[in-house]
């Protein structure tokens, strides 16, 4: 192998088959709350000053300050949520559904104190509303906070492979 | 088609098309009238074609389309700026396949490697003793890159026509031109800087419906309600819960759920050429610490008496007619860009202004999110209203549009009308004129 594409290649940490298995019962359960609509659970899954982030390049490196698809703390997913439930929403009369495929979980970093984590996975979503199917694909890093209750999200960066292409719509709510 | 509605003889009848009060569907349905557009109004009118932000350097180009015309805009070496057609005058292939970049010194075809200056001009043929005694010659204009017919540059903001002839920029503008100067002067240094981040959305309605929706005042509070209330709920939970008042984002999303009156009390105004200026509640002006920094630095720039009028200029939302929506004071712009009669593509971007602290640039980007980035909780409700109104008029559940409200009671000064409330149809009935002008045009048919 070049010695750049080694250089290129992404960290992983050895981690233990258990942490392996919370961490991806933990985005499976991720994947069945935004297929279900579980918008009180959503909110639980993350951290009081977590943010979700889609960036609007793949290159970008930073959220604050620059523009996003997604950058969204828990007062904004809470308006997205209220604009959701209202029976005003137009564009949820007919909802949309979503059905999420999370897989390649590979632990980025795990804390050896605290058992914080840094993990990557990749999704794939089919997305049908009002006679027409659309499809995303990409990658999560999600950073994790191990807390008493189960992990808890920091940040999950969302890149989805046609970032800068045309979009057909809007999308409603996240990925 | 529809029959005789359409045709008088020599295949095109405006007036069944367009009342003064009303105007038929097939302005929105009719695949006939589409392409007449594209040849009477994109291929002649002066359309946006960039900001010269985005080409900064030698060799930087960005692509788009006038109408059907594929285009280059890029940055010679002498710092002027070249729109040419995106085709390779040997076989015809595209130059720039990208939507942005830089091409070095010279365009190089990436089919038989013809090389270009970037003024278009070739510069380099391989195997050139092939064209010796044949008809192939340097002097004739085919045997280069063709440049727009026409190509101008207001404050940063380029435009072209594919027209030879016709008014000039500045003289097509007229008074609409406001909506540039309104976002440049409120720059300290006077120029606006373009945030590379494009997004576009495909509309799966005509290009009128979105520049019609623009300025229409009676729209926001029925089509966005769900996002204003709920924006006002958080409002008040964030005050609650952290004792601080919301970031004025949340005013910018909040403010589309206020009361219908107050919508009707803003100014419409139709401007000729179809240009037409909402003029409302972007100029509130707060008084927290960033605003009064700005300010300052705005007197220091301006002066205090004409950084006062900068600052009071009273735009909600321009549009420049048919190609653009501006909205001044949060420096934002989507460029229309027709597909067909039922596709249109918008291409939205956001600028920073020159001088300006980074606080008063956060107040454009989370605008820019808010209403404007593909998760938008506004735009959401609107391109599905559009979506639905094309497909109501592509139906033969009636033939008319009704622009009636207000109708024959505007105020008319200079070819400038005036709305008597902010409710009044003039924007549609005001673009519908223009329309009505370039589609009865003569030539290029
Ligand atoms: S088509 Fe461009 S060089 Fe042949
Ligand atoms: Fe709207």
């Amino acid at each position: 192998m070049s010695g750049a594409m080694s250089g290129g290649a992404l960290p992983v940490a050895g981690v233990s088959l258990e942490t392996q298995h919370r961490v991806e019962q933990f985005l499976y359960r991720q994947a069945e709350i935004l297929d279900d609509r579980l918008w009180d659970e959503w909110l639980a899954l993350f951290t009081a000053d977590a943010h979700y982030w889609m960036p609007a390049s793949p290159e970008q490196t930073e959220g604050d300050g620059q523009a996003n698809i997604f950058w969204e703390d828990h007062y904004l997913m809470r308006t997205r949520i209220g604009r959701i439930n209202h029976p005003m929403a137009w564009s949820q009369s007919p909802a949309n559904r979503t059905g999420h495929v999370v897989s390649n979980v590979v632990v980025e970093a795990e804390d050896a104190s605290s058992g914080d984590l840094v993990v990557r996975s990749k999704f794939y979503v089919a997305e049908y509303r009002m006679d027409e199917q659309r499809f995303f694909a990409g990658k999560y890093r999600h950073n994790l906070k191990n807390t008493p209750d189960g992990y808890r999200i920091e940040l999950q960066r969302v890149d989805i492979v046609n970032v800068e292409g045309p979009f057909d719509y809007v999308l409603q709510y996240w990925i | 088609m529809g029959g005789d509605k359409m045709s008088d003889g020599n295949g095109f009848n405006v007036d069944a098309l367009v009342e003064p009060d009303r105007v038929h569907r097939n302005c929105y349905a009719d695949n006939e009238v589409f392409e007449r557009e594209i040849r009477q109004i994109f291929h002649k009118a002066w359309i946006y074609v960039g900001h010269e932000s985005q080409v900064p350097n030698t060799g930087d180009y960005a692509t788009t389309v006038i109408g059907r015309q594929p285009v280059i805009m890029v940055r010679h070496q002498n710092r002027s700026i070249h729109v040419l057609y995106n085709r390779c005058p040997h076989r015809g292939a595209k130059l720039c396949a990208n939507r942005a970049g830089n091409t070095g010194g010279n365009f190089t075809c990436s089919y038989h490697a013809w090389q270009f200056k970037l003024d278009g001009k070739v510069r380099h043929i391989p195997i050139q003793s092939g064209y010796d005694n044949t008809r192939f010659n340097l002097n004739d204009p085919n045997s280069h890159m063709k440049p727009v017919a026409r190509m101008e540059v207001y404050r940063g903001f380029v435009f072209a026509s594919l027209s030879p002839t016709g008014p000039s920029l500045v003289d097509w503008l007229g008074t609409a031109i406001a909506g540039i100067d309104d976002m440049c002067d409120r720059a300290p240094e006077g120029e606006v800087e373009v945030v590379p981040t494009c997004f576009r959305m495909i509309q799966k309605s005509n290009w009128k419906i979105f520049l019609e929706n623009q300025l229409d005042a009676v729209h926001p509070s029925v089509t966005h309600g769900s996002t204003g209330l709920a924006a006002q709920k958080v409002e008040k939970e964030m005050l609650a819960e952290t004792g601080n008042p919301p970031p004025l984002s949340y005013h910018y999303i909040s403010a589309f759920a206020m009361e219908m009156d107050k919508w009707g009390a803003l100014d419409v105004v139709g401007h000729p050429n179809g240009h037409c200026v909402l003029q409302g509640y972007m100029g509130l002006r707060p008084t927290d610490p960033d605003t009064l920094e700005y300010d300052a630095i705005m007197e220091k720039h301006y002066g205090p008496d004409r950084a006062k009028e900068i600052l009071d200029v009273n735009i909600h939302h321009l549009l420049v007619y048919p190609c653009l929506s501006i909205q001044s004071p949060l420096q934002q712009l989507r460029a229309v860009r027709p597909i067909s009669a039922n596709e249109t593509l918008t291409e939205i971007w956001h600028f920073r202004l020159k001088g300006a602290p980074e606080p008063i640039y956060r107040r454009a980007l989370d605008y820019f999110y808010l209403v404007n980035s593909p998760s938008t909780m506004i735009n959401a409700d609107d391109l599905y209203n559009f979506r639905k109104c094309q497909e109501g008029l592509e139906s033969e559940g009636g033939d008319w549009v009704s622009f009636h409200r207000n109708a024959g009671q505007d105020l008319v000064e200079d070819g400038v009308a005036t709305s008597v409330i902010g409710f009044s149809e003039i924007p549609m009935r005001n673009q519908f004129e223009a329309w009505r002008n370039y589609m009865q045009a003569e030539g290029a048919l």
